[in-house]
């Protein structure tokens, strides 16, 4: 087969679809089951083929963007001199169906330097927040004291629960430093319940949840802090 | 490309339908689901009217140069599948490639399927119309719509908060900071017009106030 035949054959299929697709043609095919059977079929293959296309071009894409988020979100509670290490390739996955942390495995990103653990940061769940879970990441030295805390994603009023948020209030800056051992039990509560964090003024619920969620998060921790600290010494 | 068309009486009407006379919130009351849930901030509302526009133009478009292929009989759920996989398209693109854009918007984008006018515009004009002025009314609905989510989203966003475009860097970039306002000083904040309660009670003055306009504009003619 040379060009030239290849070509008129091309122009006879071209010619055919164009008569194909004259409206008057479309008229007499639209009101037949089979035309509108492939009709649809065809609009469905042509969207899932884009759609698939699309997802094959953009995971990788979006995969390292997220990858990204939780890099940022986690240097903002693990400060960068702690650690020399790459945060989200360091870790140890724990059960943690018995601390009531939303999961029943939690992915512990470990902050080394030269080797030796520094501190941990781990993301957990207060499961029982006033309008649904609140999505919390945690860094924690090696003493079990808290470098920071932030909240990742809630659904708590706006206007009131929010200030849990960094971006709306200071509050969630209280924890730092704050740990079991220089803090008693009894005073990991809200004000109203005779501990020593503020609640909001016309909300209550969410900032006593996340305090009691920090707590679980430490305790959470000093169960596990001797086979975290040894982790640093294998490597 | 020939704009002075834009100026012909046909297109004219267009707009002018997109933009007051048949607008899609004020005169259609479509959309009102994302447009409550969106509209905290005047930012938001921007950002969900700029994404809604593209939608609409494309699948007006789209639309438009395949009327003559979809029978009736099937046409909804051709448009159905049409507009949703373009929404997942402007998702999925967006939050590789406008990523911190998605962060802003991503929970708003899913929300445009449920935007009953996208489909409305469709059946309506597109699947009936020759491809360029459905194109143009897709943007002016899509324009007017924009316009009644900023303008609501600014009217909750200075009552619940005192601050006007919170956030609008990060939607359009760093240029763009000299929007952020704080319009009223320490404001303890206004909770119901946060809330979408708030947000309809305030739609249902603006519509007020549109049929007041319209009723006056009767009596001079």
């Amino acid at each position: 087969m040379n060009l030239e035949t290849i070509k008129t054959q091309f122009d006879k299929a071209l010619a055919k679809v164009k008569v194909w697709l004259e409206p008057e043609n479309l008229e007499q095919l639209r009101p037949q089951l089979h035309y509108q059977t492939g009709v649809l079929a065809g609009f469905a293959l042509v969207a899932a083929l884009l759609l698939g296309m699309a997802d094959l071009v953009t995971r990788d894409v979006i995969q390292l963007r997220l990858e990204e988020d939780l890099k940022a979100k986690l240097e903002e509670v693990i400060p960068a001199e702690m650690h020399d290490n790459d945060l989200l390739f360091d870790t140890v996955t724990l059960p943690s169906a018995d601390a009531n942390l939303g999961a029943n495995e939690t992915i512990v990103y470990l902050a080394k330097k030269a080797g030796e653990v520094n501190g941990v940061c781990f993301k957990f769940v207060a499961p029982d927040g006033y309008a649904g879970a609140i999505s919390l990441v945690m860094g924690i030295d090696k003493n079990g004291e808290i470098l920071g805390v932030r909240v990742i994603s809630h659904t708590e009023t706006p206007g009131l629960g929010d200030k849990i948020e960094i971006s709306k209030s200071k509050w969630i800056l209280s924890f730092n430093g704050k740990s079991l051992d220089n803090v008693s039990f009894e005073q990991w509560a809200v004000k109203k319940d005779n501990g020593i964090f503020d609640q909001f003024s016309g909300a209550t619920i969410t900032p006593r949840k996340v305090v009691l969620a920090i707590r679980r998060g430490l305790e959470f921790y000093k169960a596990n802090q001797a086979a975290l600290l040894a982790t640093g010494e294998k490597s | 490309m020939n704009l002075s068309i834009l100026f012909s009486p046909e297109y004219k009407r267009i707009a002018r339908d997109g933009l007051w006379d048949n607008n899609v919130v004020l005169t259609q009351n479509l959309a009102l689901c994302p447009l409550l849930a969106v509209t905290g901030t005047a930012t938001n509302g921007l950002g969900m009217g700029l994404a809604t526009i593209a939608v609409m133009v494309a699948s007006n478009g789209i639309v438009s140069l395949n009327r003559h292929l979809i029978p009736s009989e099937i046409r909804i759920p051709i448009f159905v599948l049409l507009i949703a996989a373009l929404v997942t398209l402007v998702d999925i693109c967006l939050n590789a490639w406008m990523h911190e854009l998605h962060k802003v918007l991503g929970l708003f984008i899913p929300l445009i399927v449920t935007n009953c006018a996208i489909l409305g515009r469709v059946e309506s004009f597109a699947s009936k119309q020759e491809p360029l002025p459905s194109l143009w009314d897709g943007f002016m609905m899509g324009v007017g719509f924009t316009l009644v989510m900023v303008i609501l989203g600014a009217m909750r966003e200075i009552s619940s908060t005192g601050t006007l475009f919170a956030n609008a860097s990060v939607l359009l970039g760093e240029s763009f900071r000299f929007m952020e306002l704080t319009v009223i000083d320490d404001y303890k904040g206004f909770l119901l017009t946060a809330l979408p309660p708030g947000g309809f009670i305030m739609l249902g003055f603006l519509v007020a106030m549109k049929r007041l306009f319209d009723q006056k504009a009767e009596k001079k003619a």
